[in-house]
Order: structure tokens, then C-alpha cells, then sequence
């Protein structure tokens, strides 16, 4: 047992082990089990915040190579438990363990009902994305990308809004759908290449024709989890009735499994596939782009209206992913790290305000400004890391991926740029109608502005946002190796069978 | 040749169920109604010595009886797993029997005896000795789903029952009659020389698709499985728990057994005659599984349909036909009897005031009234419904593999397409429990046998992600032998 071969093991339990304590929490008096469960499950995310922390510490950035590894006999049959970690996950899971502090906070208040539950809900969800990441072995990655769907539909379901249990369903079964068709690619995988070792699975070469059919139905799987158009409309609904708390996890990261089982699978396992569907991904991810964005334009539940951006912005990943060139698949990885950030807090934004008038529509609030400075001030800042100004992470990440994008087909990547213009007029119009104007309504009148407990929860949020703007090194320092590798790879392997095709002729 | 001893020898575990149930039957007749619990427990017992005798037998194939009977590695897994579901099922038994006032003596005896007739059909080697274990098992089972006599319920469902029992019973003698006819014997290690692969006459075809329709009645795949949703919901509840586990098992290790052995080369390269047979059925046991139970508001009927699903599943597997599928079975068929048995022990922990409930609907809220109970069967639904890292995850995952590499990919598809459609219905168990508002709460605690069964199943399908390995291992080795 060295820090190296068990330090991700106890990473990805460690949320697990709170949530059994909390389980083991009783008593009489609700108020104490309350406050007692939520302080476990803070203290609990801030650990596993604080360990994977040192995981950036000892990571080494300069090779593409799996570290922190790990490999045991698990099911037999090559099937074992192996997990690691390289540039591209890394950083997900800070952004996993790094989130949930901020979750568990949002929820301080918010939640009364159930507080044990929904502490151990989010706990067990943090374990299984944390595993995702980590994971290099097909079967362990889908066990926990398949089961973090447990804790969010009871998530959406109990603490959820007035159509939770249509949106709870229709999560669960959409994202169900797509998962169960990459559980038989994966299955046929096992069976060609003889182990379910991600590693190795990237090595091997599946023949061209059998690619294209495992490609989609990989692709089945993460369209729907990014999501993508026209696969997307689970997602309005479910942030809609989510949670504050559970809204910022779903956009946060949840998202993001979909743009990472692109990077770990479709394109390192499928190049060739890959290739042949980017004109197909590039078109969805346009019309992604400008068609969600027109969508947001006309929302008038303000949740709604960021979960249709978050579709938008997600188009501009596909899109840089896809590219299949350094800048765009960095500008990608940074989009995802950037979008989670900012699109959390813009979650939280309106989470603010709920919790004061217990309303999102828009046309409910105007004025804001008024009474509530600084919240009118933070949410300004997210307004425009969500337009993408400079000096926040939202630009680096779509000047990066657009730039990409722009090298292989500049015509997708034009019209990918006007999704920046149209996100820059719903995300100000929004916050014109929010926190602009006279303040008229009589609701908002003795409205408060945002207390100690909520700056805790903004300032490493805004830090991050600035700091990922001015100094976007930091991440690409960390995700560039494995990058070249992937891009080395992937473009060597699509030459390879372009000869052998000339060949053929 | 065995001799006579040698072969009683080989049987000793029947020969202690049979004298078993004779015994208890003597000693339930002089004491009366009042030993019913006495006689349940010894009957536990029983199960517990023959189950210890079971594990002390040689690890190899051996036949006995000129080679009517047969035990080898699979024959005695699928024993053990028969002992707990049918154990279990007794156990659950003695308080709702007594609560409906129905505790009499036979009722152990009869399970007792229905154990026996699956463990003849477990080991039967010969159409002979596997119809004698049919009607054993089913002649006692027919009593069982009558048993609440003065109940119209039940005893419709053990008419029912009787009456299409007798019926697939039939068809499977007038299946076997043509196997014999056309082949000159009913043994299964001559079958397995004399019928080639692909080369079957159109007698022993006729002959096969009886024998299987026979089979797919016992183990209630579509379409002979309109009798199923009718006696899981008109039988006494713990006589449900005992249908739908310990039968079930037993008459698919007799399925696996008869395509595997006698029905197939000696090199496990089988008949495709049969292989699509058990395709349509599992493709259609799989479909209407999934979309029937989706209107069912009786929990005990939606379990009939979710276990009409699972067969469908099992049955993946047995279409594979190799190795990985009859392992792919076996593991299956754990998993699903201990999940089963614990979905039952929450059904009879439904019970207020005035007497036991089983609407889905009364399950509303109980998140909030006894929120341990509802995370068991959370638990047990969400691997129900086969989402991992659940146990019922692996069931599936190792039908898939099999039917995957058998190049069966399009029943692949089907099957987990199915499964999302059946995870629709589990879900909605889910959501009555924790979205809706609290119903009335139902009477508690709970029976401390229930509470143990529950925290045993549920923790069985939790942990099973990190404990599979020696139950993959036993499973790959029990295989061996149907090779």
C-alpha cells in the first residue's frame, strides 16, 4: 500500500464511507440528525477535495502514461478493477471534488425534508463520478457511469419541483436508453479484444467496419448524456425541477461524462469511425449551437434558459472535440472545466433567488440590482463568463475549441460562431430582466442580499472563473501530453488506414 | 453397471427428503394442526442437513439407477440454490399462515415434497425420471396454490394452475413419447450419441418442440405463461415467494440440462433446431415481461411479470449454448433468487390492521414510515431492473456476453432494449415509495425473520459487485460439467 496504488481508491470511496456514516446517524430530535448529517457530508467533500488536491501535487504533467495506477483481480475473465489517472481526467475529478463542497453548502438551507437522504444521495452520486473518471477498465467505468443514475433520479424525484416525477423518468429512462446500447459495444469489445482494459483497449485496432457500429453505439450513449441535438430534451426538464444543488452536479459534471467518453473512447478506440461520423457530429453540434441558443432566447423559466445554454455550449465541445486537432480537443477539455464552473454558479444565481421568492420565472423579478449589490455583481461576472468575455475561463474555452474546429471546417466553425453572439443576447437580456430596471414588484421589496454563507459559496467559484481566464496555462500545462498523445495517435491511425485504402485502389 | 447400493448411495439426499416428508407427515398426523411450526422448522432443518449432505458430494459426474439419475457439479449448485428458495420460502411462511388462520401440518410437508420432485428433475438423465420429478413437483405445488382452501382467489388459482399444469404436462409426455419413438430410447447419454446436430428427423423435431413447450410452461416463458400473473396473485403470498424462486430455478436447470445434454453434440456444438426455439421464446418472454407489467397495480402480479422478464433473460443464455450462457444462466438464477426472495419478504411485510395488502399504491410515502424497508427495496428493484453496480446487473451483463459471442446480437438488443421498458415499471415502485405522500403506515416491526431475510438479499445484491469473484469461479467450474 503506497500513496501511489491506493490513493484513488480511497479517493472514489471515501464520499462512500460519509455516506454510510450518515447512515449511521439517528435520533430523536430531527433538528440535530439535520445538522449533524450536514456538517458530515461537508466535512466529508472538503477530505476528498483536499486529497485530490494532492493528486495535482504528484501528478506528473509531463508524460502522457496513466499514474496513480492501480489493478486487481475483480470479476476474472480480464475483467479486473483497474483504475488512473492522466491529463485528461485529472481534472474532472478535481472539478467533481472541488464542486461538491459548494453543492453541499447550497443545500445548507435549502433542503429541510430528508436531510439524511439527501446528504447520502449526494455522496454515493460523488463516489461514481469520481469512479468514472478514474476508472481504465470498460466495465468498472460503466458500472459507475450507468449507476450515478440511482442517486439523481431520487435526487430530482424527492427534492425535485412541481413535475419532478416526469422529470426524474425521463431522465432516467433517456439517459438509460442510450447507456444499454454501449453495454453490448462493450460486450462485443470483450469478446474481439479478449479484456475490458482501457488501456490496452486503445491500443488494439477493431477492423473499420465493426468501428462504425461501436461508434454509434458509444455515441448513442453520450449524445444523450452531453447532450447533444436533437437528443437534448431531457435535460430543460431535469434542471428545471432538480434541486439548486443537484442542477450545479448536473451541469457540472454529469455533462461532462459524455465529452470525456468521447476523449477516452471514441476517439483513441475508434479513430477511424471517428473520422468518418465528425461531418455528422460537426452538423449536430451547429445546429446545436444556434438552435438551442434561439431556444434560450425565448425562455421564461430562468433555469430553463441555462439549460439550454449549457446545450449550446456543449456544441461548441462536440465540436472542438471532434476537430480532432490539439487546440480544439485543449479547447474542449477547457470548455467542459470552464462550463462547469460557470454554469454551476449560474445555477447557484438563481438558486439565490428561489430560495427568496421561490420562483424562477423571469418575469417575476426585475430591479434586483436595487437591494441586492453584490449579488447583482456576481451575477454579472457569470453572465459573462457565460457569454465568453476575455478575462474569464468562458472565452479561452470557445476562442480554443472554435480555433480547432476552424482548422478541419471553417464553415461549421462560422456558423458555430454566432452561437457566441446569440449566447451573448439571451445571457444579457436575462440579466436585464433580472437585475436591471425599477424595482416594481411588490415580492422584491424586502428582498435581502446574498449573506455570509453564499459569498463562501461564490468566492472560489469567481476565483476560479478569473483566474482560468487570465491564466489558462495552468490547465493546459496539465492536460497537454496526454493530448499530443491522443492527437498523435488518432491522426497516425486514421493516415494508416487511408493508405491502406489507397492501396486497396 | 451400478449396483443398487452404489446408486442409493449417489441418492442420498433424495432418500433423506422422501423418508423426511414421510416422517414429518407421520408426525404432523399424531400431533396435529398445533405442530405446524414444529414441523415447519424440522423441515428447515432437513433442508439444512441435505444441503450440508449435497456439498460432501464428489465434484464429478456420476450416474446411478442404469443411468436414470444423475448428479455432477450443476446438478448440485442448482440443488443448493433450490434448498434456500425453497427454506426461505418456509420460513416466511409460519407467521402468515397462522395470521390467516390456515397453519396446518401439510404445509411443510408439501413443500418438503415439492423440493424433492425438483431435486428428480434437477438430476433427471432420462425422460422417465424427469417427468417423474415434474409431477412430483407439480402435483404438490397444485395443492400449495390451493392451500387457503375457504379463499376463492386461491382456489381459482389452484385450479387454474392444475388445469393448465395438466395440459403442459401433456404436451411435454406426448413430446418425450415422440422422442422415444423415433430414437428407440429415452435415456439422455444415448440421445446425446444417437441425435446429431442438424441432422434431426422430423420426428424428434415434433418431439423436441413438445418437450420444449412443456418446459417453457414450467418456467412460465411466453408464450405459455397466462397462467402465471393468475396463481402469483390468487395464491397465499408465501406460497408466491415459493413459485417464483426455488420452481423456477429447478425447471430451468432441467431446461439447460435437456438442450445441453441430450439435445446437443458431444462437443457442446448444439442443434440449431433448437437454439431458435428458445430464441423466439426468450424474445418474447423479454418483451411482454417488460410491457405487461407496466399496467399491473397488484404488486404480486407485477412480479409475475417481472419474473416472466427474468426467464426471458435466463433463457438469453440457454440460447447461447455455450459455456458462457449456461454460466451466464447459473449466474443469473442466484442473483434472481435472492432478489426475488427479497422483494417477497417486503410483500408480506405489507401488512396493517386489517390484514395483509398487496396494491402497489399502499406503498405510498413509505420512504417516510419505515425508511429502512424502503431503501431494501429500492435496492432490490433498481437490480431488479438491472442498473449496476447492483447484482442484477451481472445476471445481465453475462446472458449478454453469452448471447454476444454466440453472434446472437440482435436478441442481444432486444434484451437490453426490454430492460429499459422494465426498468419503467421497477421505477415506478421507486417513486411511489419515495415521491408520493405517506399513506397509512403498516404495522410494525417487522417479523424479525423478514428483517433478516431482507438485510441478507439486499446486502447480497449491494455487495455483490465486490464479493462476485468466488461465485464466478464455482460457476465457471459448475459448467464444466454439462461439457
Amino acid at each position: 500500500m503506497t500513496y501511489d496504488n491506493s490513493v484513488l481508491t480511497v479517493l472514489t470511496f471515501l464520499p462512500l464511507l460519509g455516506a454510510v456514516l450518515i447512515l449511521l446517524i439517528n435520533g430523536d430530535d430531527h433538528e440535530i440528525v439535520n445538522r449533524n448529517a450536514r456538517s458530515a457530508a461537508l466535512w466529508t467533500t472538503l477530505g476528498t477535495f483536499i486529497l485530490s488536491l494532492s493528486l495535482l501535487m504528484f501528478f506528473d504533467s509531463s508524460t502522457a502514461e496513466f499514474q496513480f495506477e492501480v489493478e486487481r483481480e475483480w470479476l476474472g475473465g480480464n475483467i479486473n478493477y483497474h483504475m488512473g489517472l492522466d491529463g485528461i481526467s485529472i481534472l474532472f475529478v478535481i472539478l467533481t471534488t472541488f464542486l461538491m463542497p459548494i453543492c453541499i453548502l447550497a443545500s445548507w438551507e435549502a433542503i429541510t425534508e430528508r436531510v439524511k437522504e439527501y446528504m447520502i444521495a449526494f455522496l454515493v452520486l460523488e463516489t461514481l463520478m469520481i469512479g468514472v473518471f478514474c476508472s481504465l477498465d470498460l466495465v468498472l467505468f460503466y458500472l459507475f457511469f450507468e449507476a450515478g443514475l440511482i442517486p439523481m433520479f431520487l435526487i430530482i424525484g424527492v427534492w425535485g419541483g412541481a413535475r419532478r416525477v416526469y422529470a426524474s423518468y425521463k431522465f432516467f429512462l433517456y439517459t438509460l436508453l442510450g447507456s444499454v446500447l454501449m453495454l453490448v459495444a462493450l460486450i462485443a469489445m470483450y469478446i474481439m479484444a479478449g479484456t475490458t482494459d482501457i488501456t490496452s483497449l486503445i491500443e488494439y485496432d477493431f477492423p473499420a467496419g465493426v468501428q462504425t457500429w461501436l461508434w454509434l453505439a458509444f455515441f448513442a450513449s453520450f449524445a444523450v448524456k452531453m447532450p447533444m441535438w436533437p437528443v437534448h430534451t431531457w435535460l430543460p426538464d431535469a434542471h428545471v425541477e432538480a434541486p439548486t444543488a443537484g442542477s450545479v452536479i448536473l451541469a457540472g459534471i454529469l455533462l461532462k461524462m459524455g465529452g470525456y467518453g468521447f476523449l477516452r473512447f471514441s476517439l483513441p478506440m475508434f479513430p477511424v469511425a471517428s473520422d468518418l461520423f465528425t461531418p455528422l457530429v460537426f452538423a449536430l453540434s451547429v445546429i446545436a449551437v444556434i438552435y438551442t441558443s434561439l431556444v434560450a432566447l425565448m425562455q421564461e423559466d430562468m433555469k430553463k434558459l441555462i439549460a439550454y445554454s449549457s446545450v449550446a455550449h456543449m456544441g461548441l465541445v462536440t465540436l472542438g472535440i471532434f476537430a480532432g486537432n490539439i487546440e480544439g480537443i485543449q479547447g474542449g477539455i477547457f470548455q467542459m472545466l470552464s462550463h462547469g464552473i460557470i454554469s454551476g454558479a449560474l445555477f447557484l444565481c438563481v438558486g439565490v433567488v428561489y430560495d427568496r421568492i421561490h420562483t424562477r420565472e423571469i418575469a417575476a423579478y426585475g430591479g434586483l440590482v436595487n437591494r441586492m449589490p453584490i449579488y447583482a455583481a456576481i451575477f454579472m461576472l457569470f453572465t459573462m463568463g457565460n457569454v465568453g468575455l476575455p478575462g474569464t475561463s468562458g472565452f479561452i474555452g470557445e476562442i480554443t475549441s472554435l480555433m480547432g474546429a476552424f482548422k478541419v471546417n471553417s464553415w461549421a466553425a462560422t456558423l458555430a460562431t454566432t452561437g457566441v453572439i446569440l449566447s451573448a443576447g439571451y445571457a444579457l437580456w436575462l440579466y436585464r430582466r433580472v437585475v436591471f430596471g425599477e424595482l416594481e414588484k411588490g415580492s422584491l421589496k424586502t428582498i435581502l442580499d446574498v449573506g455570509p454563507r453564499e459569498i463562501i459559496i461564490f468566492a472560489p467559484l469567481v476565483i476560479m472563473t478569473l483566474y482560468l481566464g487570465f491564466y489558462p496555462a495552468s490547465v493546459f500545462d496539465i492536460t497537454d501530453a496526454s493530448v499530443q498523445n491522443l492527437v498523435n495517435d488518432y491522426t497516425a491511425a486514421i493516415d494508416a488506414h487511408q493508405d491502406i485504402s489507397t492501396a486497396a485502389n | 453397471m451400478t449396483t443398487l447400493s452404489s446408486s442409493l448411495s449417489l441418492a442420498v439426499p433424495e432418500l433423506m427428503m422422501a423418508i423426511g416428508a414421510m416422517a414429518l407427515l407421520m408426525f404432523g398426523v399424531f400431533r396435529g394442526d398445533k405442530s405446524t411450526s414444529m414441523v415447519s422448522w424440522l423441515s428447515v432443518l432437513l433442508f439444512i442437513f441435505v444441503g450440508l449432505n449435497i456439498l460432501g458430494q464428489p465434484g464429478e459426474r456420476m450416474t446411478a439407477f442404469s443411468d436414470g439419475f444423475v448428479i455432477d457439479p450443476f446438478s448440485q449448485f442448482v440443488k443448493v440454490l433450490i434448498l434456500t428458495g425453497s427454506g426461505l420460502a418456509l420460513i416466511m411462511s409460519m407467521d402468515f399462515l397462522k395470521a390467516e388462520r390456515i397453519a396446518r401440518f401439510e404445509y411443510p410437508v408439501l413443500v418438503v415434497l415439492a423440493t424433492l420432485g425438483m431435486f428428480m428433475m434437477v438430476s433427471a438423465n432420462d425422460l422417465i425420471s424427469l417427468y417423474m420429478g415434474i409431477e412430483l413437483q407439480s402435483l404438490a405445488l397444485y395443492v400449495l396454490a390451493a392451500f387457503n382452501r375457504d379463499s376463492q382467489r386461491s382456489t381459482e388459482a389452484g385450479l387454474k394452475y392444475f388445469v393448465l399444469g395438466a395440459l403442459s404436462s401433456g404436451l411435454l409426455l406426448y413430446g418425450c413419447s415422440l422422442i422415444y419413438g423415433f430414437t428407440g430410447t429415452t435415456n439422455f447419454d444415448t440421445l446425446r450419441e444417437i441425435l446429431v446436430p442438424g441432422e434431426w428427423s422430423l420426428g424428434v423435431i415434433i418431439g423436441v418442440v413438445f418437450v420444449a413447450a412443456g418446459l417453457a410452461f414450467k418456467v412460465s416463458a411466453v408464450p405459455f405463461h397466462m397462467w402465471t400473473p393468475d396463481v402469483y396473485e390468487g395464491a397465499p403470498t408465501p406460497i408466491t415467494a415459493l413459485f417464483a424462486a426455488a420452481p423456477k430455478i429447478a425447471a430451468m436447470a432441467l431446461f439447460v440440462r435437456v438442450m445441453m445434454w441430450p439435445l446437443s453434440g458431444e462437443l457442446g456444438n448444439i442443434a440449431p433446431e433448437w437454439q431458435q426455439i428458445i430464441m423466439l421464446i426468450s424474445v418474447l418472454s423479454m418483451v411482454v415481461g417488460a410491457f405487461a407489467a407496466i399496467g399491473q397495480t397488484n404488486f404480486k402480479r407485477l412480479m409475475a411479470y417481472s419474473s416472466i422478464g427474468h426467464m426471458g433473460y435466463v433463457l438469453m443464455g440457454l440460447a447461447a449454448g455455450s459455456v458462457e450462457g449456461v454460466q451466464g444462466v447459473l449466474i443469473y438464477l442466484t442473483v434472481y433468487l435472492f432478489m426475488t426472495v427479497g422483494v417477497f419478504a417486503c410483500i408480506l411485510s405489507m401488512k396493517r390492521k386489517e390484514g395483509m395488502v398487496e396494491e402497489i399504491s399502499e406503498l405510498s410515502g413509505l420512504a417516510k414510515n419505515q425508511p429502512i424497508l424502503a431503501m431494501a427495496l429500492l435496492i432490490l428493484m433498481f437490480s431488479l431492473a438491472g442498473i449496476p453496480p447492483l447484482a442484477g446487473f451481472f445476471g445481465k451483463f453475462y446472458v449478454i456476453l453469452a448471447a454476444v459471442k454466440a453472434g446472437l446480437v440482435p436478441l442481444a438488443v432486444i434484451g437490453v432494449l426490454a430492460s429499459v421498458v422494465g426498468a419503467y415499471y421497477y421505477l415506478r415502485i421507486v417513486k411511489i415509495m419515495y415521491f408520493d405522500d405517506p399513506a397509512e403506515p403498516f404495522i410494525q416491526p417487522m417479523a424479525g425473520e423478514m428483517r433478516v431475510i431482507l438485510g441478507v438479499s439486499s446486502v447480497f445484491v449491494v455487495l455483490f459487485a465486490v464479493f462476485a469473484f468466488p461465485l464466478m469461479s464455482a460457476t465457471s467450474y459448475v459448467t464444466q460439467s454439462l461439457f
